[in-house]
């Protein structure tokens, strides 16, 4: 059984931006980038009800423009959670959170402080949905690269490719580092491969991380933060775009946060976000930043929900790895459990990927993708079949 | 060495710097005349009272899923806030020629719709379109074009400090001489900072030219409601246009008229000729909606569409934005009068012939200076106040204080 609020009734999914669209239903699995519960809709964390019902009622919380970087209640415990509270950088006051329009506010803004000093973006290979390097672009960093990442020999990452493509990497570059979590392959480096990656990024490259599932992973919030904090103990500067969304079931209310580790200069910094933030959206929204920065209040509650939330993905890609292994044939599964969180790939090729939408009603992620939180009990069989079906016919 | 040392620090946002330098002082008689939000009689802050009851009604309902919206907002939404500034009968929204786009408080509407005439207006990425903005205008109004990409923003004639009215011949003389299919930014009502409208016939006249001379009309709203306490006259100059042919975009903000500020609720109208053409243009600013901020927040659009398509509740939002309203006009006429009273020099007719939350006082920067240093009264540089700051307490002494700056300050 499982923490979540209640069940809400069904709504229409109308939305193409997430993938695709279809109603949910038996034997039709319909591929979103957010997390689903075993009802399969999205669900609040078990305190927010509570609180936006306080926050209703509440005669002391009074209508006024809020700061231009948001509640400072929330970008303190938001910077606090992504760097953990005895952070060197937060000690030496060499850190300052901006409450943003969601995980691509936080993106959007991030690029456009930087386009200044940096000509080129670098992102991951896998990422195929060109959304985020048309938000660089946007904000004036016209010169998008790929670096490798997803390796289909290995159904993990190419740790020695992404190296040396970040070693040829031009100056001037800011790369798109992926706390773990990254979509939609679900791959992840290990604490020794950051480690690596980090020695490279000293070299003048610019690490701008996405960090949008703290916690959902490994089920730890630390252990989800480790690339961050690591970059930051070696002295880099950094920036960091946080989201609310999965870990919250916020995805609504667009709950995100830009982390600015410097070395120096932080106040003239922290001037020219103020005012790159009013040509954008003036000031955050308070609704979604006051229930994160509540619950934040006391960090135990969130890393409990975490934990529930990372143990049932687990549960079901070992689950769905049992039923593949029963099913026969010569492919591996071991890749599905290692990675946590939302996201699995596996590598299917483009008909592949057809018959599961065409034959199946099964909808999945690019490149073959899959979120694995919309399976559960009733379409575990189904999909595990499909899956099977797909790789061993003739296509 | 950080990449970031050579940073400039960016001068302050005058009108924040302004409310922290008020909450600094320590002066009992202190009065806060700068920044644009509503304010009671008690100097409070005020929730509506319809606002509340739809934010419990929000808190309390089971049925409401937490998903994303669509990336162009909450549908319902979007319809009923163009309504509102287009008219229950407009004939465009009959014609299904009318779109929106749910954005981050009026300033993202004017973001998105800045973004998409970059892109798309007057050619591809012509960035060297000229953009009009009125002489004075909302401070924030240049950033937001010139960061979208626009290089070549103009001020347009607006206020005659002589007769503290408006340019009329200015604003046209400006309008003929603009290249044909330059962008103009116009207030809809209550005009930020001046609170000097256009008459009717004056609108008739502006909307000639810019017939003529295919100039674009880009209507900032912010104030629909509020200013002269009716919403279908506050959106007159809007109704006009649309009525005339024109295909504009309207920056709506729901900001002040739902006291909804920090949630950040605004929407771009879009009027275009007919549906395909609106669809064309919609489905390009999905895209940059896509990467600016994805979607937009849940709360403040579901607070007001619940509003706005619930009859009893649409009536007592009416009444509540009324109530603000009147309340702006009572200390208008009040401070007029007691100027007055004072034998203040000058004339002061242009303090209730001004409309909504500001009023160009026309006091210069030295008596400003003085109102400011020696006062304790807190307004802009440029002498604009915000009638909402003004109470019954504090009206004897700021009248006092203003007839004392115009008789020994020169």
């Amino acid at each position: 059984c499982y923490l979540y609020d209640e069940v809400s009734s069904l709504a229409p999914v109308n939305d193409l931006m997430h993938g695709h669209c279809c109603s949910l239903y038996n034997n039709i699995l319909q591929q979103k980038n957010e997390y689903v519960g075993e009802h399969g809709h999205t669900t609040w964390l078990p305190p927010v009800r509570k609180i936006k019902q306080q926050i209703s009622t509440d005669p002391t919380l009074t209508p006024k423009y809020p700061h231009i970087l948001g509640i400072p209640e929330f970008t303190r415990r938001a910077t606090q959670l992504a760097l953990g509270k005895d952070s060197p950088a937060i000690v030496e006051s060499r850190v300052f959170g901006i409450q943003t329009v969601g995980c691509t506010g936080a993106v959007r803004l991030g690029a456009e402080l930087l386009r200044s000093f940096v000509a080129h973006v670098f992102i991951s290979l896998s990422f195929l949905e060109d959304s985020l390097a048309g938000t660089f672009k946007a904000a004036g960093i016209e010169d998008v690269q790929y670096y490798r990442y997803w390796d289909a020999e290995s159904n993990g990452v190419c740790v020695e490719n992404m190296v040396l493509d970040l070693e040829n990497a031009p100056e001037q570059c800011v790369v798109v580092l992926f706390a773990p979590g990254h979509r939609p392959t679900g791959a992840e480096l290990s604490q020794e491969d950051w480690k690596r990656v980090a020695e490279v990024m000293k070299r003048q490259l610019f690490a701008f991380f996405l960090m949008s599932a703290q916690g959902l992973c490994s089920g730890s919030l630390e252990q989800d933060a480790w690339p961050v904090r690591h970059c930051v103990s070696l002295g880099l500067e950094l920036l960091c775009a946080q989201s609310f969304s999965h870990n919250f079931g916020l995805y609504g209310e667009r709950v995100g946060h830009l982390l600015c580790v410097l070395k120096q200069n932080l106040l003239a910094v922290q001037s020219q976000a103020e005012k790159l933030v009013q040509t954008l959206w003036s000031c955050p929204p308070m609704e979604g930043a006051r229930v994160v920065a509540t619950v934040l209040s006391n960090p135990a509650h969130l890393a409990d929900c975490v934990k529930a939330i990372a143990e049932r993905c687990m549960l079901i890609r070992e689950r769905l790895r049992e039923r593949l292994r029963l099913l026969g044939g010569p492919w591996q599964w071991d890749h599905i459990i290692k990675p946590g969180g939302l996201y699995c790939c596996f590598g299917l090729n483009t008909q592949q990927v057809d018959y599961l939408v065409q034959k199946k009603h099964i909808y999945l992620l690019p490149n073959g993708c899959l979120n694995v939180s919309a399976i559960n009990s009733r379409n575990l069989d189904y999909v595990a079949e499909s899956i099977h079906q797909a790789l061993s016919s003739k296509l | 060495m950080s990449i970031f040392g050579e940073v400039p620090q960016a001068a302050p946002v005058a009108v924040f710097k302004l409310t922290a330098d008020f909450r600094e002082d320590q002066n009992p008689s202190k009065v806060n005349l700068g920044v644009g939000a509503y304010r009671t009689d008690e100097g409070q802050p005020w929730v509506l009272p319809v606002v509340r009851k739809v934010e419990k009604m929000i808190a309390d309902d089971h049925s409401l899923n937490h998903e994303y919206l669509p990336i162009l907002g909450l549908p319902e939404f979007r319809s009923s806030s163009s309504k509102i500034a287009l008219g229950e009968d407009s004939p465009a929204i009959k014609d299904t020629r009318v779109g929106a786009v749910q954005c981050l408080g009026g300033t993202g509407a004017l973001k998105i719709g800045a973004e998409f005439l970059r892109r798309w207006y007057n050619g591809t990425d012509n960035t060297k379109t000229p953009v009009y903005v009125s002489a004075p205008t909302w401070e924030n109004h240049n950033a937001v074009f010139s960061n979208a990409g626009f290089e070549d923003i103009r001020p347009y004639k607006y206020w005659d400090a002589g007769k503290r009215g408006l340019d009329l011949e200015g604003f046209l003389g400006d309008l003929e001489s603009a290249p044909d299919h330059s962008i103009f930014v116009l207030h809809a009502c209550a005009h930020n900072p001046t609170g000097t409208d256009p008459t009717q016939d004056q609108w008739k006249q502006i909307a000639d030219v810019m017939k003529q001379k295919s100039l674009f009309a880009f209507f900032d709203s912010a104030y629909q409601g509020f200013a002269s306490g009716n919403l279908d006259k506050d959106a007159w100059a809007v109704r006009y246009f649309v009525s005339q042919g024109f295909e504009l975009f309207c920056a709506q903000s729901f900001s002040k008229n739902f006291g909804l500020y920090n949630e950040r609720v605004g929407n771009l109208t879009v009027v275009a000729k007919d549906q395909d053409n609106l669809n064309r243009v919609l489905s390009q600013m999905e895209k940059i909606v896509r990467i600016t901020w994805s979607n937009p927040p849940s709360q403040g659009a579901r607070l007001v569409a619940i509003t706005l398509n619930t009859p009893e509740l649409f009536a007592e939002w009416k009444d509540n934005v009324k109530t603000m309203a009147d309340r702006v006009l009572l200390m208008r006429a009040q401070l007029k009068e007691k100027l007055k009273a004072l034998g203040t020099p000058g004339t002061w007719e242009h303090i209730t012939e001004q409309i909504g939350m500001f009023s160009f006082t026309g006091l210069n920067p030295k008596q400003v200076e003085y109102l400011v240093k020696e006062k304790h009264i807190y307004l802009m540089a440029s002498g604009r106040i915000n009638m909402c700051g003004l109470t019954t307490k504090n009206i004897d002494y700021v009248a006092e204080s203003i007839n004392e700056a115009v008789t020994t300050v020169q």
